[in-house]
């Protein structure tokens, strides 16, 4: 592998794990509102939540790309221009893997339930205590899905990059697209040593998680 | 002596809880009424898991809720403790740490209540170290009252907790609940739709309907009066008696009780001298002789008793409401009080026949 792949790979985890961690923070209080609400926009936000998985990539980086671009509402405001950024990347990634963190948690919240919160609370634990100690543990699983579904999903993203990061060395250059500047290239040698990274560290992630599920269940009460 | 003052409106969309309560803040209450009384909305709002929004509750000096004035104590700031139907263990620590979770996160000062006097009246020392998942039903729930009494509260609110058991396992509990009320003094409210649970455990009865309040009483007020007696089953009238354990016959299978000086025989119990036992007297086991026969009788248990009123039931009995230092119930033929001839003020003795004993929970 040369230079510029180690440092696609390189900004490739960076740029999952910013997502990821963006991601739990944004996520867990909205997927927290999603499983409990009762409020009637419920289902619209649920919908915008899901957009991403059937949205195109291109569709959806297009309009991130206007909207962080100089000219764009975003790029107004901020007196910025975040296309062909990692930052701008960053805030293309949290919008495009958004389902596949909010949902598992969702899933997990909503199947914990306010019982061992109620529990918590009459055993004078604060709104904060109860939420670490008792519901994030026993949504731990949803956690672990989340975190790896949501990693994962960033690592293989290509479209959306493509139309908002473009693909600048050391920037916004990422595995996948490096893989596609391999094939284009006919440099099928290196396509194949950076594919087969993905693969085997994907394959790698999903097992331990897999194994740690069934080494450590957490059991319903 | 201190008392807990509650009153609730509260709208839901099939049911409207409205009532005022006045209670003396000891002893076991029991919350009782059918299914949608409104029994369980009544403890989650007296403990705060929901807020009515015209509502106000008093305990003891301490005003937990005004909604006049918008003072509202959040349930981690109110000093109860809470057991559910379920038990809600916490299914990532093992019981030990259930134990401790509330107990960790209360003032040190404000502990009173210690693990290990806890650990063994409710008898779940050799559990500790235990996965919850690994328990049984009954040893679960007893865990979670345990997890509540480490709070060290000054009111135990329980709602309904033997209601997912089997008939075994509430028989397990039952004296737990009344152990810890006796050994640690705090005034419990207990939320149940079973009598026999109320018979063995309540002091005090609130009856619910429909969201409202029907009668506030003693166990025996509320057993011994026509007007709210119906509630707790036709075939059941009668009354209790809290007895204390004077001696044991074993050679006749026989457990001698004290009731306010007089004596009562019943069979054999496990419990030790001086214990107290509650014991359940049916009317129809109750019949009435007028002075102290010389004669022997098989009838052990001979009470005097005063006549406080007859009550007419039907065209052929009475019921003969008898004071013996708590009420006591007789029922008699129509035909039995003329050839007594007792009226109100006069001295009977009561022969007892059977006396119920460890309620079986059927119910």
């Amino acid at each position: 592998m040369t230079d510029l792949d180690l440092s696609a790979l390189w900004v490739s985890v960076q740029l999952a794990t910013t997502t990821v961690l963006v991601l739990l923070l944004v996520g867990t209080p909205l997927a927290w509102w999603l499983a409990h609400t009762r409020s009637p926009l419920r289902p619209a936000v649920e919908a915008l939540v899901a957009l991403p998985i059937v949205l195109p990539p291109t569709v959806l980086g297009f309009y991130i790309l206007i909207a962080l671009g100089p000219h764009g509402p975003f790029g107004q405001l901020m007196q910025l221009n975040l296309a062909f950024t990692f930052t701008g990347l960053v805030i293309a990634s949290v919008f495009y893997s958004m389902p596949f963190v909010i949902q598992p948690l969702q899933g997990a919240f909503e199947a914990t339930g306010t019982a061992p919160l109620e529990a918590a609370w009459s055993l004078r634990a604060s709104q904060w205590d109860a939420f670490l100690t008792v519901i994030s543990p026993i949504a731990l699983r949803g956690y672990i899905s989340a975190i790896v579904l949501g990693f994962a999903h960033t690592m293989g993203e290509f479209g959306v990059v493509l139309m908002v990061g473009g693909s600048i060395p050391g920037q916004t250059r990422v595995l996948s697209t490096t893989v596609f500047e391999h094939v284009e290239a006919m440099e099928y040698g290196q396509a194949h040593a950076l594919s087969a990274v993905l693969l085997i560290f994907s394959f790698v992630v999903l097992l331990a998680v897999y194994i740690l599920n069934r080494r450590f269940p957490i059991h319903a009460s | 002596m201190s008392r807990l003052v509650a009153q609730f409106d509260v709208r839901y969309p099939t049911f409207h809880l409205h009532l005022d309560l006045d209670i003396p803040a000891s002893g076991i209450t029991v919350l009782f009424g059918p299914s949608g009384s409104g029994k369980t909305t009544l403890l989650r709002c007296l403990a705060g898991l929901e807020r009515a929004p015209h509502g106000f509750m008093q305990f003891g000096e301490t005003v937990w809720q005004d909604e006049t004035t918008g003072r509202y104590l959040p349930l981690q700031t109110r000093p109860i403790g809470y057991v559910f139907q379920e038990p809600r263990l916490f299914p990532h620590y093992n019981v030990r740490s259930n134990l401790l979770y509330g107990y960790n996160r209360i003032r040190r000062d404000m502990r009173r209540i210690a693990i290990d006097q806890v650990v063994e009246i409710l008898g779940i020392g050799p559990l500790l170290e235990r996965r919850t998942h690994r328990l049984s039903g009954g040893e679960q729930q007893r865990v979670a009252i345990g997890r509540a009494l480490l709070t060290s509260p000054s009111l135990l609110l329980l709602d309904e907790p033997l209601a997912s058991l089997d008939i075994q396992r509430k028989q397990e509990i039952l004296p737990f609940i009344h152990r810890l009320h006796h050994e640690l003094a705090i005034p419990v409210i207990y939320v149940s739709h079973a009598i026999s649970e109320i018979l063995q455990l309540a002091d005090r009865v609130v009856l619910l309907k429909d969201g409202s309040l029907v009668g506030v009483g003693t166990l025996n007020e509320m057993l011994t009066s026509l007007q709210f007696r119906g509630s707790f089953g036709s075939h059941r009238v009668g009354a209790v008696l809290d007895a204390k354990i004077i001696g044991h016959e074993p050679q006749y299978g026989l457990t001698q009780l004290d009731f306010s000086g007089q004596r009562l025989f019943v069979p054999l119990q496990p419990s030790a001298i001086g214990e107290s036992v509650r014991v359940h007297v049916l009317s129809s086991d109750v019949s009435l002789v007028i002075g102290r026969s010389h004669s022997p009788t098989s009838v052990l248990n001979v009470l005097e008793a005063t006549v406080q009123e007859i009550r007419e039931i039907s065209q052929s009995s009475v019921e003969v409401l008898l004071d013996i230092g708590a009420p006591l119930i007789a029922g008699i033929t129509r035909k039995s009080l003329v050839t007594l001839g007792i009226k109100p003020g006069d001295s009977v003795f009561a022969h007892i026949k059977t006396v119920a004993l460890n309620e079986e929970v059927t119910d």
